[in-house]
């Protein structure tokens, strides 16, 4: 199990279009993937539990990766919150 | 684990309908607010307020009714404060005035000096508190959540689990056109409420009722198919876990196995079906419901069917034996 946290840099937090491609990025890997935000852990290959998660700019999340891709998986979703999900 | 506490201030937030509305309204103390409320018991104060502070539950709410306030009023006509004022001393989370009535002025004006919050509600003592353990109840039951859909089919409670992509959100949709109920999707929220009742809804009340449909986006489903097809809350009564057709696993084809899964220390029938091309999975989630019913209901169809076999296979070999001595004469 891999695990890395990370802090929302674009203002507009994860909404709809972060969330999709998060959950595309996720979806190429075989490991299971999950964020974790405070107490809220949900799997980061479903689009309505990641905008359920509510995280908004500057907000640590953390993902999970657990597989055989496992740090593959981590460092490719760590890399979508670093370019703020090429916004701004 | 970093457990978010619960303040005051949710309490007041708690969007509650109906028989289970509390009709809180802050009118003193509004710095206290942001005081934890740390059980889901609630204290009638009568013997602290008469000056009597041993093994006083100061951690609860404190409730006062017709009694209680009469007798503030009392003390207050004699100049008597030294009770009301030791007992702002404890770290009170609030008092709850019932019957509409507001507090007499020096008590009043105690707890804005101790950003001590009162809350006044318009209901009776009995009722308040009967709702505020109902309300507290489930603010402090014990929760997790699960990834899946939860849906409501012939007024029972499915859970619909699986990995991602094996079509959950499609077999919610086809129960939801078939006039069925969604309750959540995705992330369903699960809280165990009287030690054995799972009750199951979404995570997030503004983006509640919507689903995520591979090829369609996000959709609302509350515009698309009207309020008929949605549920805010239902209770988890039956698990059906989808998985990819594995021919190597067997799967059970009497139904006299009787397989649960354990949520919260509370164990819930669940099926196994598996997906395949051509398996039409609503239908055989709607017969699951259906079954399910008449097993509520006393009646286990494949315990049924074997004791029919049974009975009968004893009544052909007593036959046999029977007509077997016929034969041999």
């Amino acid at each position: 199990m891999v695990e890395k946290t990370t802090v929302i840099k674009n203002r507009a937090g994860i909404h709809a279009r972060p969330a999709a491609l998060i959950v595309q990025t996720a979806g190429k890997f075989a490991s299971k993937v999950s964020l974790q935000k405070g107490d809220d852990t949900i799997n980061a290959k479903s689009i309505m539990g990641i905008i359920t998660l509510g995280a908004g700019f500057g907000t640590e999340i953390r993902i999970i990766a657990d597989g055989e891709d496992e740090t593959d998986a981590v460092d490719a979703i760590e890399r979508l919150f670093l370019t703020r999900f090429e916004e701004e | 684990m970093d457990e978010k506490r619960f303040t005051v201030l949710d309490l007041l937030d708690l969007d509650l309908k109906e028989h289970d509305a509390l009709e809180l309204r802050c009118i003193c103390g509004r710095k206290g607010l942001g005081r934890h409320i740390n059980s889901p018991d609630i204290n009638r104060p009568g013997l602290a307020l008469s000056g009597f502070f041993e093994s006083f539950a100061y951690q609860r709410i404190q409730l006062i009714g017709r009694g209680e306030a009469a007798y503030l009023h009392l003390l207050a006509a004699e100049g008597r404060e030294d009770g009301v004022s030791k007992i702002f001393s404890f770290p009170i989370p609030c008092f709850i005035f019932s019957n509409g009535e507001p507090p007499a002025p020096m008590f009043a004006e105690a707890a804005e000096a101790a950003d001590c919050p009162i809350l006044l509600s318009e209901l009776s003592s009995t009722e308040i508190s009967s709702r505020l353990m109902r309300v507290l109840n489930n603010v402090f039951a014990p929760k997790t959540s699960v990834h899946g859909v939860l849906v409501e089919v012939y007024g029972i409670g499915i859970l619909l689990v699986g990995e991602s992509g094996v079509g959950k959100s499609e077999t919610a949709l086809e129960l939801i056109e078939r006039g069925h109920r969604l309750v959540a999707d995705d992330v369903v929220e699960i809280r165990c409420v009287s030690g054995n009742i799972l009750m199951g809804s979404g995570a997030n009340k503004v983006i509640g009722h919507h689903m995520e449909i591979r090829g369609l986006g996000i959709i609302n489903v509350t515009h698309l198919f009207g309020v008929g097809a949605i549920r805010d809350k239902k209770q988890v009564q039956l698990i059906c876990s989808l998985e990819e057709w594995d021919s190597s696993k067997v799967y059970d084809r009497i139904g006299t196995d009787e397989k649960t899964m354990d949520i919260l220390g509370v164990q819930v029938p669940q099926l196994d079906i598996p997906v395949k091309p051509g398996r039409n999975i609503p239908i055989i989630v709607e017969t699951a419901a259906m079954n399910e019913r008449l097993k509520k209901m006393g009646y286990h169809s494949a315990k049924e069917f074997n004791q029919n076999i049974l009975r009968w296979l004893e009544s052909e070999s007593a036959r046999a034996v029977y007509f077997g001595r016929d034969d041999s004469i």
